[in-house]
C-alpha cells in the first residue's frame, strides 16, 4: 500500500514501466512446447532458464507492469550464480547492496555481531539487498533480449485442461479471449496461485505464527549495509524489529503486531507512520523521511504435497510459502525456477529420460521442509509461541548482555543451499573422500587461474576431473570436460586427489564424486543424473 | 560439595529470590539455568538435570 494521494505504482524511486497486452493477434493460439504463468522473479527466472538451454516458451502475467512494491529484497549467493547462468547477474551486481553482517539489539543494547561466511576464493557476496521492481526489471530486460521467450502482459490464463500429452490454456486479455496448447505449463503465479486453485490442489502446513508490517522508507540515514534487528526495543516492547537497507536511499522496516492489534487498524496509514516514526527515534535517525510502501504479513510454513500436478509444475511462492526469517522464499523459487527448467530442456530434447521430473519435488520440496525446520526455529525466537518459549527468549536476550554464548541464540544462521542427498537423480558418495561437498550439494567455488571454478562450467553436465585421461573414457556423454589440477585450490576445496572427479549438474548441484573415478562409475551416475538408458 | 556449601547455595538463592520479588523471580531462575547449564558445559548432563527437576513437582 502506498500513501494517500499516490497510486499503486507511484514510487519515489522507481518509473514504473506500462506493458500493452499483445497487439499482433495472429498465432497467439499457436502451441507453444513451455507456458509459464505470472512473469515475477521466479516465471522469468525459468523462461531465462529455458531459453538458456534452447526451450522456446510463452510467459503470461495478468498485469500491467511489474511488482507494486519491494516485497523480497535480499537475494542470497546461490541465486546470483543463478542470475549469472541465465545472462542477467551484470546490473544486479551495479545495483545492489552486498552484505555480510548483522548485529542484533537487545533493548537497545547489542547483544550479538555476525558474519555470514564469505572469503577470496568466492566470486560472490552471501547476501545482496535490493528491492524486488528492480529484480523484475532487470529480469525482464534479459527476457526482452531472448527472442525464445513470447512474454505476454495484462494476460490472465482462466482455464487449464489436460490434454493427450498436453495442457489447453484458456487465457483472457483486454483484446480478447483465445485457448492455446502447451507441452508442460510451469505455475509461477505466486500465493494464492489461480492455477492451484484450478487443479484443486491446496498448501498444507503451518497457518499462522505472528504477523508483521514491512514499511520501506526513503531517508539520508547514514549505516553501513548491516542487518539489524532489534528485539524489545522501547518503541515497540514485546516486539521484535528488522531493519535493512536497500539502493536508492530506502530503508525496510519490519515490525511484528502484538496479539491484540487488528490486521485492519495496523496498515493503517496514520498507524504505519506513527509506529515508523517511533522506530527511527530507536535508531537514531533524527532527518527528514518519507513513506514509501508498507504491507503485511504473517509467517506460514505452507507447501503442496506434490510440487507436480501431471503436465503443471509448481514453482516459488505456488508450491510453497516460507517465512521471512530465512530469507528463502524468492531465494528458493529462483532455485526451483532453475531445476525444473533444465530437467524439462533435457527431457523435451531426448537427453535425459522422463522420470527425471519426478525428481523435482523431492529435491525442490526437500528444500523448502528444511527451509520450514530452520524458520521455525527462527520464528520461535523471533515470536515465541508459548508462555515457555517466550521466557527462554527473553532469559536468552537478558544473559546475552552480560554474557555472548547467549547472544548466539540470536543468530539467524540464514541458511547455505540444500543439499539433494536423498533424490533419485544423484548418485551414494564415495567414502574415499575425507572432506568435501557430498553428492547433492551446491558446487562450492575456488579461484581457478583468472577466475572462478563456476566460470569454467559448461551449459549443461559439466565433468571437473583431476585426472586428465579419463575424459578419453566417455567421449560420447553429453557433458563438458575440465581438467582440473591437483595442487589448486579446487582441489583442496574439493578435498581431491589426482584421480578425482565430480559430475556436476546444469543447476551447479554435484550429481556424483569419485576419489578415483572410471569411465564405467561416470557412465553409471550420468545415467543415474540423466533418467537415462545406459550406453 | 559439602552440605554446608550446599547449604550457602540454598540460602544466597533463597535471598536473591526474595530480594527480585514476583515480578521477575521466573526470569531470573531462567537466566540461571541457562546460565549454568553452559558453565556445566556437559550438554546430555544439563538435558538429564532439566528433565530430573522436572519430577515429583505435583507431590
Amino acid at each position: 500500500m502506498r500513501p494517500a494521494g499516490r497510486s499503486e505504482t507511484q514510487s519515489l524511486y522507481f518509473t514504473y514501466p506500462h506493458f500493452d497486452p499483445p497487439q499482433d493477434r495472429a498465432g497467439l493460439s499457436d502451441a507453444a512446447p513451455v507456458a509459464i504463468v505470472g512473469a515475477g522473479p521466479v516465471g522469468m527466472t525459468a523462461a531465462l532458464a529455458l531459453a538458456k538451454h534452447g526451450v522456446r516458451s510463452v510467459l503470461f502475467d495478468a498485469k500491467d507492469t511489474f511488482n507494486d512494491g519491494s516485497r523480497a529484497i535480499c537475494v542470497a549467493r546461490q541465486s546470483y550464480h543463478i542470475l549469472e547462468d541465465i545472462g542477467a547477474v551484470d546490473p544486479f551486481l551495479e545495483k545492489s547492496l552486498p552484505w555480510t553482517t548483522g548485529r542484533t539489539f537487545y533493548r537497545g543494547r547489542q547483544i550479538l555481531e555476525f558474519d555470514m561466511p564469505d572469503s577470496a576464493r568466492e566470486k560472490y557476496r552471501p547476501m545482496y539487498n535490493i528491492e524486488q521492481q528492480y529484480i523484475e526489471e532487470y529480469l525482464w530486460e534479459a527476457v526482452v533480449r531472448e527472442p525464445l521467450i513470447d512474454m505476454r502482459w495484462q494476460s490472465r490464463v482462466s482455464g487449464v485442461e489436460d490434454a493427450d500429452g498436453a495442457v489447453i490454456l484458456t487465457i483472457e486479455d483486454p483484446l480478447g479471449t483465445y485457448r492455446m496448447q502447451a507441452d508442460w505449463l510451469l505455475a509461477a503465479d505466486g500465493a494464492r496461485s489461480a492455477i492451484r486453485q484450478m487443479r484443486g490442489l491446496r498448501l498444507r502446513g503451518e497457518n499462522y505464527e505472528g504477523r508483521y508490517v514491512i514499511a520501506d522508507v526513503q531517508m539520508d540515514h547514514d549505516y553501513p549495509t548491516i542487518r539489524r534487528a532489534l528485539f524489545d526495543p522501547d518503541c515497540r516492547r514485546g516486539g521484535t524489529i528488522l531493519v535493512h537497507k536497500q539502493p536508492d536511499n530506502i530503508w525496510r522496516i519490519d515490525y511484528q503486531l502484538h496479539d491484540d492489534e487488528d490486521d485492519a487498524e495496523a496498515i493503517r496509514e496514520e498507524n504505519v507512520r506513527q509506529t515508523v516514526a517511533s522506530v527511527l527515534q530507536e535508531i537514531g535517525h533524527t532527518g527528514d523521511w518519507d513513506l514509501e510502501w508498507w504491507s503485511i504479513y504473517s509467517a506460514n510454513t505452507l507447501a503442496l504435497d506434490d510440487y507436480r500436478d501431471g503436465r503443471v509444475f509448481f514453482i516459488g511462492d505456488s508450491a510453497h510459502i516460507v517465512p521471512i526469517f530465512g530469507v528463502r522464499g524468492l531465494n528458493n523459487g529462483l532455485a526451483d525456477a532453475h531445476n525444473i527448467a533444465w530437467k524439462l530442456a533435457f527431457v523435451m530434447q531426448g537427453r535425459a529420460g522422463a522420470p527425471l521430473l519426478d525428481s523435482y519435488t523431492p529435491e525442490r520440496r526437500g528444500a523448502t521442509l528444511d527451509v520450514f525446520a530452520n524458520a521455525s526455529k527462527s520464528a520461535r525466537f523471533m515470536t515465541p509461541p508459548s508462555p515457555g518459549w517466550q521466557l527462554m527468549r527473553d532469559a536468552a536476550l537478558n544473559l546475552a548482555l552480560s554474557h555472548p554464548f547467549a547472544g548466539e541464540l540470536a543468530n539467524p544462521r540464514q541458511m547455505t543451499p540444500y543439499t539433494y542427498a536423498d533424490s533419485p537423480a544423484v548418485s551414494a558418495d564415495d567414502p574415499g573422500f575425507s572432506g568435501g561437498p557430498v553428492p547433492g550439494a551446491v558446487l562450492p567455488e575456488a579461484r581457478v587461474r583468472d577466475g572462478f571454478l563456476t566460470d569454467l562450467l559448461g551449459g549443461g553436465f559439466t565433468l571437473l576431473s583431476f585426472d586428465e585421461g579419463l575424459a578419453q573414457g566417455v567421449a560420447d556423454l553429453d557433458l563438458d570436460v575440465v581438467v582440473l589440477d591437483p595442487g589448486s585450490e579446487a582441489a583442496q576445496v574439493l578435498a581431491a586427489g589426482p584421480h578425482s572427479a565430480y559430475l556436476v549438474r546444469p543447476d551447479l548441484h554435484i550429481a556424483a564424486r569419485w576419489m578415483r573415478a572410471t569411465p564405467e562409475t561416470l557412465r553409471a551416475a550420468y545415467v543415474r543424473a540423466t533418467a537415462g538408458e545406459s550406453k | 560439595m559439602t552440605p554446608t556449601e550446599v547449604e550457602t547455595i540454598y540460602e544466597a538463592l533463597a535471598n536473591r529470590l526474595d530480594e527480585l520479588g514476583a515480578e521477575k523471580r521466573e526470569l531470573y531462575l531462567a537466566k540461571l539455568a541457562l546460565l549454568m547449564a553452559h558453565e556445566l558445559g556437559d550438554a546430555p548432563r544439563a538435558l538429564a538435570l532439566i528433565a530430573e527437576a522436572a519430577e515429583n513437582l505435583d507431590v
